[in-house]
């Protein structure tokens, strides 16, 4: 079965990193969307300001991680392999949003995609793809 | 090598980074190579059923780490931003200790700095994850302070 909003927040209010970020996960039919509302914290240059560029990175794949858990039940949280972060444009002082595209599901690894924006869709300020290692309740180890 | 700039002026301009000083992050030293570390904190864990630090602590550990080797490796301080970041997770790192990250610019053209940086969380030759990077120099070009404050600027039509 999947989980609905309920299991997703709980997921979520578990993990403590997720609660130091602020990050919300949004979860309309089959579609998930990562928000990370904007806060002081998270500004890596004060100067512009803008969005610290490893708190996006974090945030989609924390996304990553939520969208796999979502479409198949895990033994254990999916880990991060290997990521690879382009970043787009620069991070303004404003609420961020993310969609996961699983690529693929293996066996053992998943390959995923993800795209984070603020004002629009269409202007993505950074795009992650990366391979995670999977951990299936059926396949017992 | 170039001279070891003092590291004053540089935990200076960490601290003004509101996230590092979230995560606590400290310059452990500039020479022979540059050292941050971030602190163990429970706040931190991603996976509370191991109580493993988040991989995107590390992520933000290493890309940190690799501005700061970008702006020990410039003759003139300007502006830097992340082009791209890759990360390759060895080893989840062991709960309750800190992770340091250590990183070095390998080559330094006019426009664009590349970067190679480890984490580790007690021996630097068993590392937790690996970064190859590549940062903008002068990246706010022209852009003043307070510059993401304004609406984007309206871009010419994308072509369909």
């Amino acid at each position: 079965m999947t989980p609905g909003q309920a299991e997703l927040d709980a997921m979520l209010a578990r993990i403590p990193y997720a609660r130091f970020l602020g990050v919300r996960m949004e979860l309309h039919g089959d579609e998930m969307t990562g928000v990370l509302p904007f806060a002081e914290h998270i500004i890596g240059n004060p100067t512009l300001p803008a969005l610290h560029g490893g708190v996006i990175g974090a945030f989609m794949e924390m996304t990553a991680v939520l969208q796999l858990s979502i479409v198949e039940a895990q033994q254990r949280q999916p880990r991060p392999v290997d990521i690879n972060i382009d970043y787009l444009r620069s991070g303004r002082p404003q609420d961020t949003y993310a969609r996961a595209l699983i690529k693929k599901v293996g066996r053992r690894i998943a390959n995923v995609q993800v795209e984070a924006w603020q004002e629009t869709r269409r202007a993505p300020i950074a795009a992650l793809h990366g391979h995670f290692l999977l951990s299936p309740r059926d396949a017992g180890g | 090598m170039t001279d070891a700039p003092i590291p004053n002026a540089i935990s200076e301009r960490m601290a003004r980074s509101p996230h590092g000083r979230a995560l606590g992050l400290e310059l452990v030293r500039v020479a022979p190579e540059l050292v941050l570390k971030a602190p163990y904190k429970p706040e931190l864990v991603g996976d509370p059923d191991s109580g493993v630090i988040a991989g995107g602590v590390v992520t933000t550990l290493l890309d940190f780490a690799c501005g700061w080797a970008t702006a020990l490796a410039l003759k003139e301080p300007t502006s830097i931003a992340t082009l791209d970041l890759r990360i390759d997770y060895m080893r989840p790192s062991r709960p309750g200790l800190d992770i340091h990250a250590t990183a070095y610019c390998y080559k330094l053209t006019r426009s664009v700095a590349f970067l190679r940086g480890v984490a580790y969380d007690e021996d630097p030759s068993d590392p937790v994850a690996a970064a190859q990077a590549a940062f903008m120099l002068d990246s706010n070009a022209g852009r003043g302070p307070g510059a993401n404050l304004e609406p984007p600027r309206p871009r010419a039509k994308r072509p369909s």
